[in-house]
């Protein structure tokens, strides 16, 4: 069995009255495409911000690439990718100039930084627009590039929130391929979307409902559960049951 | 150390390729040097001075020559009697009268003692005090020139110092009008600058255009709640400063609250203009308050005096509307004036109240480019 | 009929950026049309235009039988409009939201109650609550009640359903659905393909271009090829395997299938064995009836190699 990147048990977060969190449990393994899925306020980005490390829980066991989610928060950081829709890169910083500035983050050498930005702008074909500013490129390739940049590190897990939204339907495949690729090569990949077709890419899904997790299964299992062709029509049954 | 040296750059490269700040990062520090500089001279220069001379004799004219040659003054007017003198430091350009007495010349050789009386404009203290104490300089300097080694210990010419408007010279007198002008210009055009940037930043400006609603409707309708506002502003910002410092309104407390709703007019239809050239919020606070605060402060007259500026200083002045309105409100507060004193800079402020008004129209564009 | 909209050769360029090239299209009253396209396609600058808030370049545009750059004010009485990002006044409670939409559009809540009232019912409940803390579905209703509660004659509607959860999008569209018998023209933005079946007609467009105009029906029957698809449980590798055959023209992922065209569909016959010889050995080949996103994607492979 795969070792479990990501565990949690009965992970609860509260702010003030409100429960965001209300005992969460699951495990993601080593290499899985993991699909976070639930409506705007279902309580997503706060769990995902307690498992990148950037927030602490209220009470519950949570266990990232083998650090503790209380204590070792800097651990975490350092072993994780995140990409998220609203801000990746810096508008008016050029391609390279981001490469170079989180290689400098991520702690990697020089030489390193070097071999990787060679080797990503040959991957995405993206020689010409090395030294261009990052305001200048499409959405689409903003989105390719910031995805790559947060596995420049090959950290253990990526946490990627809704990476496709608004991007042409070409683009947003072959950014999934990218997930598909890096992904074989051992990373988790940990992402959230609203993109339903994009959910059955996953290995696993998790829906969120009100706190909760309500479902949480790979996509065929679900849509058999639910008698169901699609996963829009399961998030459908489940909210409206 | 790698990580945080690689922050840094970031940073560096941030910074250059921001234009607007390196604007203030460089310009202001030069601007400043360049205002406090110039603008910012505690020496007196051509203060005008008006003589009443009861004596008229050769003595009297003999030192008021000396007074006005020193280039620390210049003559304004010649007054005949006492009741002159209010009118003319109503008038504004008068910082000083200088009284010879009866028979000074007379006194001064048979009784070796003659007085003279300076009487300074107290609504602005700063230039009071320099005044009297030039003034009372160069008199003390004629004395010794008129008396010769010999008499010097006899001879006396003893100068009466006196505050008109504020005998005690108290420095809030210049202050609070000033801090009010400051106050209603920064606190009014930031106001309505922003609340129409709000509405261009939040997307809800698109369907107001998209609507019925003018322009022109647009605008009053923005205005209309903080003008109301503002004149409770004014009420208690008056009777605080009547409180808390004594200030009096010598004048008609009418006419002030009438000005002072003008002033307020003018200010926010100049924040208007402002949030027809400003596309976010931070541009328009930026532009509201940093680009008014330092003009208003350092060259309204509100501290420095703009008779001591170089020219050109008092050019750019003359468009700052606060310039006006510092003349209008101690006049009023404090010289007690009518509206006969003060008409020409009412009208000033109601004219760039109609032009703000109507470039605001002009450029408030009915569509998003 | 009268055309609710005639856009003739409309064009619209920022600095050195074409936002619009050409579009030309119509819009029959009562219809309910959509722009399906991603993000930076035309779409949001095309509205503009439309609601008369930019003005064309080149080209005219004709909206309710008035010319959108002349007759603005006229026509801004008879449109409603949301856009992106709903713009409500975070500040004000729902209730007040409403109120004011409707007395700056010379009428009041009550006048034209029936209208919205299906939308309005979701959030009543919530009159009371500031905007600001709606959720993305509620604030949706919202934004909605607001642009119809004048009745307008044309509704046009900005990306409504991004970054909506996949259940109030379903419920907005249904909504939609029954404005029709009020005969109000509707117009609707969005990047969702799948959304492009509750249209009555749909346009495709990429990069400022209008890559097709038709019913969604005959949009999908454009389809050049035959259209396969295969299934296995090992997504990644089928796709890469696919990829390095030569007979395979294109394949893209599908949820949980590859769609596949074919330089030559007899070659089907042999792809199982293929795949077999590459060690996927539980592949599912099924031929499959092409879908919208099908198509836009075959659009736009022509469109980039053209």
């Amino acid at each position: 069995m795969s070792d479990k990147v990501i565990y949690v048990k009965n992970l609860v977060k509260k702010f003030g009255n409100f429960t965001a969190n209300d005992n969460l449990s699951f495990e993601v393994y080593a290499g899985e495409i993991f699909g976070f899925l639930g409506a705007n306020g279902a309580g997503k980005t706060t769990a995902i911000r307690i498992l990148s490390g950037l927030s602490k829980p209220t009470s519950g066991e949570v266990n990232i690439a083998g650090f503790d989610a209380y204590r070792e928060t800097e651990k975490i950081k350092k072993n994780i990718g995140y990409m998220c829709q609203k801000f990746s890169l810096y508008e008016d910083l050029t391609v390279r100039e981001n490469i170079i500035l989180y290689g400098g983050i991520y702690g990697m050498t020089k030489s390193l930084i070097r071999e990787r930005l060679s080797e990503l702008l040959a991957k995405l074909r993206f020689q010409e627009y090395e030294n261009r500013m990052i305001s200048a490129l499409p959405l689409g390739l903003r989105q390719k590039l910031a995805f790559s940049v947060a596995v420049l590190h090959e950290p253990k897990i990526v946490f990627l929130d809704e990476p496709t939204g608004g991007v042409d339907p070409i683009t947003r495949r072959q950014f999934w391929e990218s997930i598909y690729e890096t992904a074989s090569r051992g990373i988790t990949v940990f992402v959230t979307t609203h993109y339903m077709d994009e959910a059955e890419y996953c290995d696993r899904i998790s829906i969120m409902n009100e706190g909760k997790i309500v479902a949480l299964d790979t996509p065929e299992k679900l849509k058999k559960q639910y008698d169901a062709d699609s996963i829009e029509e399961v998030f459908i049954k489940i909210a409206r049951p | 150390m790698k990580r945080f040296l690689g922050f840094v750059k970031k940073e560096f490269l941030h910074i250059f390729r921001d234009y607007r700040t390196l604007i203030i990062l460089f310009g202001i520090p030069a601007a400043q040097i360049l205002i406090f500089g110039y603008a910012v001279s505690t020496d007196l220069k051509n203060a005008g001075v008006a003589i009443l001379d009861l004596s008229h004799d050769e003595i009297t004219l003999r030192l008021t020559d000396k007074l006005m040659s020193s280039g620390f003054f210049k003559r304004t007017e010649t007054l005949l009697n006492y009741s002159d003198i209010d009118q003319v430091f109503k008038k504004g350009n008068t910082k000083a009268v200088i009284i010879f007495e009866d028979d000074f010349g007379k006194n001064l050789v048979n009784e070796n003692v003659a007085h003279l009386s300076i009487i300074a404009d107290g609504s602005e203290p700063n230039i009071a005090t320099l005044v009297t104490n030039y003034a009372t300089a160069i008199v003390n300097d004629f004395t010794v020139e008129f008396a010769g080694p010999q008499l010097i210990n006899i001879v006396r010419i003893s100068p009466e110092v006196k505050m008109f408007y504020n005998p005690n010279l108290k420095s809030h007198f210049m202050f609070v009008p000033g801090v009010v002008t400051l106050i209603l210009i920064l606190i009014c055009a930031l106001m309505t600058s922003v609340t129409i940037t709000r509405e261009k930043e939040f997307g809800t400006m698109e369907v107001l255009l998209v609507s019925p609603l003018r322009p022109v409707q647009i605008i009053l309708g923005k205005v209309m709640p903080y003008f109301l506002l503002s004149f409770l502003n004014v009420l208690l910002i008056l009777a605080l400063s009547w409180l808390v410092f004594g200030l009096p309104v010598k004048g008609s407390l009418l006419l002030l609250l009438v000005e002072c709703m003008l002033y307020i007019l003018m200010s926010l239809t100049l924040g208007i203009l402002i949030s027809t050239v400003s596309d976010n919020m931070q541009q328009a606070i930026f532009i509201s308050l940093i680009g008014l605060m330092l003009p208003t402060v350092l060259l309204s007259g509100f501290i420095f005096p703009i008779e001591n500026m170089p020219k050109i200083y008092d050019y750019v002045s003359s468009i700052l509307p606060p310039r006006y309105f510092i003349v209008i409100i101690k006049n009023i507060m404090i010289k007690g004036t009518g509206i006969m004193y003060i008409w020409k800079e009412t009208l000033i402020l109601i004219i760039m109240t109609f032009i703000f008004v109507g470039l605001s129209v002009r450029n408030f564009k009915i569509r998003l480019e | 009929m009268t055309k609710a909209i005639e856009s003739i050769g409309i064009a619209k360029t920022f600095g050195p950026v074409k936002a619009l090239e050409n579009i030309s299209f119509s819009v029959n009253e009562s219809e309910i049309f959509g722009f399906i396209g991603p993000d930076g396609s035309g779409k949001t600058t095309l509205f503009r235009i439309i609601t008369t808030l930019l003005l064309p370049d080149e080209g005219i545009m004709k909206v309710l039988g008035m010319n959108s750059t002349t007759d603005y004010k006229e026509l801004r009485k008879n449109i409603g409009y949301m856009p992106g990002r709903f713009s409500l006044y975070q500040d004000l409670s729902v209730e007040e939201n409403l109120n004011f939409y409707a007395t700056v559009f010379g009428t009041t809540v009550k006048e034209n109650y029936e209208l919205i009232s299906d939308i309005y019912s979701h959030i009543e409940p919530f009159k009371k609550r500031l905007a600001g803390k709606l959720s993305g579905g509620m604030k949706q209703k919202l934004a909605l009640s607001c642009a119809l509660i004048h009745k307008p004659r044309l509704l046009v509607l900005d990306e409504p359903t991004t970054g909506v959860d996949a259940v109030s999008r379903s419920e907005f569209w249904d909504l939609l659905g029954k404005l029709r018998q009020h005969n109000i023209t509707i117009i609707v933005s969005t990047p969702y393909m799948d959304e492009a079946i509750r249209c009555d007609r749909v346009a495709l467009i990429q990069n400022g271009k209008i890559l097709s105009i038709d019913t969604p029906q005959k949009i999908r029957e454009g389809f050049s090829r035959k259209l396969f698809t295969v299934k296995s449980a090992e997504k990644y590798k089928l796709i890469k395997t696919l990829r390095n055959n030569s007979d395979i023209m294109t394949a893209f992922p599908f949820g949980d299938s590859i769609h596949i065209t074919l330089l030559n569909d007899k070659s089907v016959n042999s792809l199982s064995d293929y795949l077999r010889g590459k060690g996927i050995t539980d592949a599912v080949i099924s031929e499959a009836e092409p879908g919208i996103e099908d198509r836009f994607l075959e659009l736009m492979e022509k469109g980039s190699t053209a």
